[in-house]
């Protein structure tokens, strides 16, 4: 397995979460769409660590941060999606267009 | 060979399984399809011998998964997939963006020059991500549990029912639709119901 190779499956993978973030209309598949794009960058920056760094633990780190970004996003989004809808009774992003002009 | 063929059997894996996500009728099953793309990811990483990261990710996307289903069946609309689903708007702009956004990062994959550097042979990837954990980059670690604790928080805060002095959504309600009716019709409306909404009595 090359770099190269990895890192065209990780945009691959990315690809599919920006299709899914940008097409889907339910907050959950929304999220999910933004979880597969964090999925691609997990992977990407793996095999960085792996292929590039030399073994180097900082490369690992990134990945760290990645995990974090991607449990912050779950969390925000979960709560947001428990607000919006005890609010507007809204569970797709049709239902909030109010406040477009 | 082995190596190789594990990894590119994963890959279609991650692949298709995170196509399939957007393609299952039941979003319950959307969920776990993501999570099988999140276990290949996972496989992989253990391939590329960081053993850590990608058990952590099986650990925290199977418990993550997981809840997401449980949303999916509290909220969301055929959670069973009895039904064909598909709920997208702008399918074809969606799709030209996923394409193109594939097209450049793997173009950036294919053509940047990276060095070549690989991880050397027995050197245990694990200790050296703790001892990095814990010594030199224990500022970012730190600064993680912190950022996810402020998440916990704020994820109670934003979700909660009651806020501190009253129901949390108080003020925020959308309100009716206003509708222009003519001057005779509010009048008679004001005619029909003289009473104020609320009773003198009920603020208490």
């Amino acid at each position: 397995m090359t770099l190269q190779a990895l890192l065209v499956v990780a945009a691959a993978i990315f690809g599919i979460g920006v299709y899914g973030a940008l097409s889907q209309q339910s907050f959950v598949m929304i999220m999910m769409g933004l979880e597969l794009m964090l999925n691609g960058t997990i992977l990407a920056g793996g095999s960085m660590w792996a292929l590039t760094t030399g073994g180097s633990p900082k490369g690992q780190m990134l990945v760290v941060v990645l995990m974090t970004v991607m449990a912050v996003e779950a969390a925000m989004g979960f709560a947001l999606v428990i607000g919006i809808y005890r609010v507007r009774k809204a569970d797709i992003t049709e239902k909030i267009k109010r406040l477009k002009g | 060979m082995i190596l190789n063929v594990t990894f590119w059997a994963f890959s279609a894996l991650a692949v298709f399984s995170g196509w399939r996500v957007f393609r299952a009728d039941s979003m319950v099953r959307a969920a776990y399809w993501l999570l099988v793309s999140f276990a290949a990811v996972g496989i992989i990483l253990v391939l590329l011998r960081a053993e850590f990261l990608g058990l952590i990710l099986i650990l925290m996307m199977g418990g993550e998964m997981t809840i997401m289903a449980v949303f999916m069946v509290a909220f969301m609309m055929n959670p069973a997939g009895l039904n064909p689903m598909t709920m997208v708007h702008r399918n074809s702009v969606a799709i030209v963006a996923g394409v193109v956004s594939f097209l450049a990062v793997a173009a950036l994959g294919l053509f940047a020059r990276f060095p070549v550097a690989r991880a050397p042979e027995g050197v245990d990837p694990t200790r050296k991500l703790g001892v990095e954990l814990l010594g030199n980059s224990m500022l970012v670690f730190q600064t993680a549990g912190v950022t996810l604790l402020a998440a916990m928080i704020a994820a109670i805060a934003i979700s909660s029912a009651r806020g501190r002095y009253g129901d949390a959504d108080q003020g925020s309600v959308e309100p009716d639709q206003m509708v222009t009716a003519p001057a005779g019709d509010v009048a008679a409306a004001a005619a029909h119901d003289p009473a104020p909404v609320t009773s003198p009595g009920a603020h208490q």
